[in-house]
């Protein structure tokens, strides 16, 4: 093999094809996907994925920023497939159009945590998720998930007592006596941005497994 | 394609006949590579060790969450993917590119094109890259794995990328040789595909990024193939340079080279999506990857074949030469972490491993058993040449490749079982989230200890390499002798 050109054209030839097939065709493919309607329970009419609102949005910054992708995923994989339903992570399987209107689609590959696809269900208090990020082995014993103590304020108490927004904590967990901890403005965005987290809507491509009894899920959802 | 016409051609082209001739460019040629590659291996080297502290801190967060908590810049969510990039863009690449251009320079006969250019290039790779790991830590991340580094480093990186790469063409263009041995055809392989892949990746996910789920058949269609059209035909070319040449007879068989290297360019450039196993992606693209990574079988088992015939009653030669003990071990990762890499793309295996610590302990078989030993086995050899000092200690050669060859087991094979336990615990839906994270605990600590052993072997090297510019620097007191690089004597014989 000692022609030059030769070789040339099949380096750029080998790489050409994945190029088309791997990159240009998803494009093509689904590239166009738009959001979809769907009616809930009370006759209205839903359309589903929305862009997020701006205090979620500067949210998923900073889910960027700080990293969490590299311990949890945003994907349920399908019934049948790995424990992701079976272990409620979602009620069904993630599909294509559940990412279009994503920035920056956050697939991950690891589950050193839970997957996050549905958070916004599973757990949607905020004080709960204030209290988890402060330190996460306050509500779940022997986690490994770094606590982000710099997303909170911890301050003095003033003449007008404790703040209202001040977290509970108590045990080992308690600051000095005379010293709170206040969420800053980041801690709440991204907590909105936890919260904004569901994907239980009925989509033609992937449907909602069917209720027995009761409100259909995705009215529910909806709300 | 052609045949060659005495095997022997294969290994040493353009027999010179005339020895003081062939010795006195291989002279000029190893001498006008000594200041690009220095820089070069020296800076990679530097980032080698930031890159370790970055992967010890990010380790020791695992099981200690605790551990440098307070500050935002080394959360573990920054550090780790700034470790990455300083591995595979600081250390890795860099290194793979001075072992690229100086063996494109002696297969081609060609000595250094302007070597002063090429080390501008060079320093401002090295800016690119800290502007992006700064700006990493202090929270630019793209989050895009393989990808992070901020928008604003990257055009510094591709200026530099670009000068590099022209370097590494030009060479080819200039060859005296008219055969080309099949080391060059992975480099010349390699110059070409790495900025097709990273100006598309760029483009679609950064710059204009692409709509939903294609950013993620973008990402791991570029990530994977960092890995299989980057990484691994710098370190393929490479071993089918060094192992002949060590041992001193050609490679086995000219027509295994020529499949290997052809299926590998056929195959491999699919594989990315097998990433996304389960994923939100039409079947089509995932299937197509999977059955793409099942034939890697082929460039695989071609090339483990043809570099085990290479060696065969040869094995003895482990023993003296450090350039082959590297290159051999970092051959035999390379089979192990592709065969890995098949089982790992099947649904049935990608259903348990996927999303687990399998995947990172897969990872550093590859990019480290494989690509880094080999790297180090060709700095091992091409110092020498061109400094024109020898090696200083032994004692240190011999700790830097029992303490990374040590680490690296300690590294692969717990994590991998560990990673297997934790996918079936995870799928085993009525285990609590706790006790699936409880079980890893081990795996991670033992992780950190390895992770110690490897930074003991860089420290080694390091410190024998400062040992050896110094004899450069300094006062010249010792003649050039083969101590450590088999059977043949440097900067004097050389290819
Ligand atoms: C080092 C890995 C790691 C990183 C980084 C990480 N997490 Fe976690 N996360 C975990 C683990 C382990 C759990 C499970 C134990 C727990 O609840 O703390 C968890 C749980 C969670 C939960 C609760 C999930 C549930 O099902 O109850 C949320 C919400 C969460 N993480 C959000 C985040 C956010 C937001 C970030 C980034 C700021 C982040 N995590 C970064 C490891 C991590």
């Amino acid at each position: 093999m000692n022609y030059g050109p030769l070789l040339f054209l099949g380096i750029l030839f080998t790489l050409a094809s994945s190029w088309f097939g791997l990159v240009l065709m998803p494009n093509r493919q689904l590239g166009a996907l738009v959001a979809n309607t769907s009616t809930n329970d009370a006759g209205a009419v839903v359309v589903y994925p929305q862009a997020r609102s701006g205090q979620a949005q500067q949210g998923a910054e900073l889910y960027r920023s700080l990293g969490c992708i590299y311990c949890h995923s945003q994907q349920v994989r399908p019934e049948g497939f790995g424990a992701d339903i079976a272990r409620g992570w979602g009620k069904r399987r993630s599909v294509s159009r559940d990412y279009i209107y994503e920035p920056t689609v956050m697939l991950g590959t690891s589950r050193t945590g839970p997957d996050l696809t549905n958070i916004g269900e599973r757990q949607s208090s905020a004080e709960w998720h204030l209290t988890h990020l402060y330190d996460p082995r306050i509500t779940s014993k022997g986690s490994i998930m770094p606590p982000h103590p710099f997303l909170f304020e911890k301050r003095r108490i003033g003449a007008g007592g404790a703040s209202t927004n001040a977290l509970k904590l108590s045990g080992a967990f308690a600051v000095a006596a005379g010293f709170e901890v206040v969420p800053r403005p980041e801690a709440r965005q991204l907590v909105e941005y936890l919260r904004s987290l569901k994907t239980s809507f009925d989509l033609p491509e992937a449907h909602l497994p069917k209720k027995e009894s009761g409100d259909d899920a995705n009215a529910k959802a909806a709300k | 394609m052609s045949a060659p016409a005495k095997p022997l051609s294969a290994l040493m082209p353009g027999d010179v006949s005339d020895e003081h001739a062939k010795r006195a460019l291989l002279a000029e040629i190893d001498a006008s590579c000594r200041v690009p590659l220095l820089f070069f291996f020296v800076s990679a080297l530097a980032w080698l060790l930031v890159g370790t502290a970055l992967a010890l801190v990010s380790s020791i967060k695992l099981h200690d969450p605790a551990f440098l908590a307070e500050c935002p810049w080394l959360t573990f969510g920054r550090v780790r993917p700034a470790h990455l990039n300083a591995v595979i863009y600081g250390w890795a690449s860099q290194t793979g590119i001075g072992v690229t251009l100086w063996l494109m320079c002696r297969l081609c006969r060609v000595p250094f094109v302007a070597p002063g250019l090429a080390t501008v290039a060079a320093l401002f790779w090295n800016l690119g890259l800290s502007v992006g790991i700064v700006g990493i830590l202090a929270g630019d991340s793209t989050s895009i794995e393989w990808l992070e580094l901020p928008r604003y480093a990257t055009p510094i990186l591709f200026f530099s990328y670009a000068l590099i790469a022209v370097w590494g063409v030009i060479t080819f263009r200039l060859r005296r040789e008219r055969h080309l041995y099949v080391s060059q055809w992975y480099l010349l392989a390699a110059l070409l595909w790495f900025p097709w892949l990273y100006a598309t990746a760029q483009i679609l996910l950064v710059l204009e990024p692409a709509r939903g789920v294609v950013q993620g058949a973008v990402n791991w269609w570029f990530a994977h193939n960092v890995l299989g059209l980057w990484f691994t035909p710098i370190g393929l070319g490479a071993i089918y340079y060094f192992i002949p040449k060590v041992i001193g007879r050609p490679i086995h068989s000219y027509y295994l080279s020529v499949l290997g290297f052809w299926s590998l360019a056929l195959f491999y450039n699919w594989n990315g999506l097998h990433h996304l196993i389960g994923g939100p992606l039409p079947a089509w693209m995932i299937t197509v990857s999977i059955v793409a990574s099942v034939m890697m079988l082929i460039p695989v088992i071609t090339v483990a074949i043809n570099h085990h015939f290479t060696m065969r009653g040869h094995f003895g030669k482990l023993k003296h030469s450090p350039t082959l003990r590297f290159v051999v071990f970092g051959a035999v990762c390379y089979t192990l972490t592709s065969l890995q890499g098949v089982a790992n793309s099947l649904r049935g295996y990608s259903e348990i491993v996927h999303f687990t610590h399998h995947t990172v302990a897969h990872a550093h078989l590859g990019v480290y058993g494989f690509f880094t030993m080999v790297m180090f086995g060709a700095m091992y050899y091409i110092l020498p040449r061109i400094t024109g000092r020898e090696w200083p200690s032994l004692g240190l050669v011999s700790l830097h490749f029992w303490a990374c060859a040590i680490g690296l087991a300690l590294y692969v094979g717990p994590l991998s079982i560990g990673g297997i336990l934790q996918g079936l615990a995870m799928n085993d839906a009525t285990k609590p989230f706790a006790d699936v994270v409880a079980g890893t605990l081990p795996y991670l600590k033992l992780r950190t200890v390895a992770g110690l052993l490897l930074g003991l072997g860089h420290v080694a090297f390091v410190a024998n390499l400062v040992w050896m510019l110094c004899r450069v620097f300094g006062p010249y007191r010792q003649p050039v002798v083969d101590l450590i690089t088999g059977n043949e004597s440097p900067a004097a014989v050389g290819k």
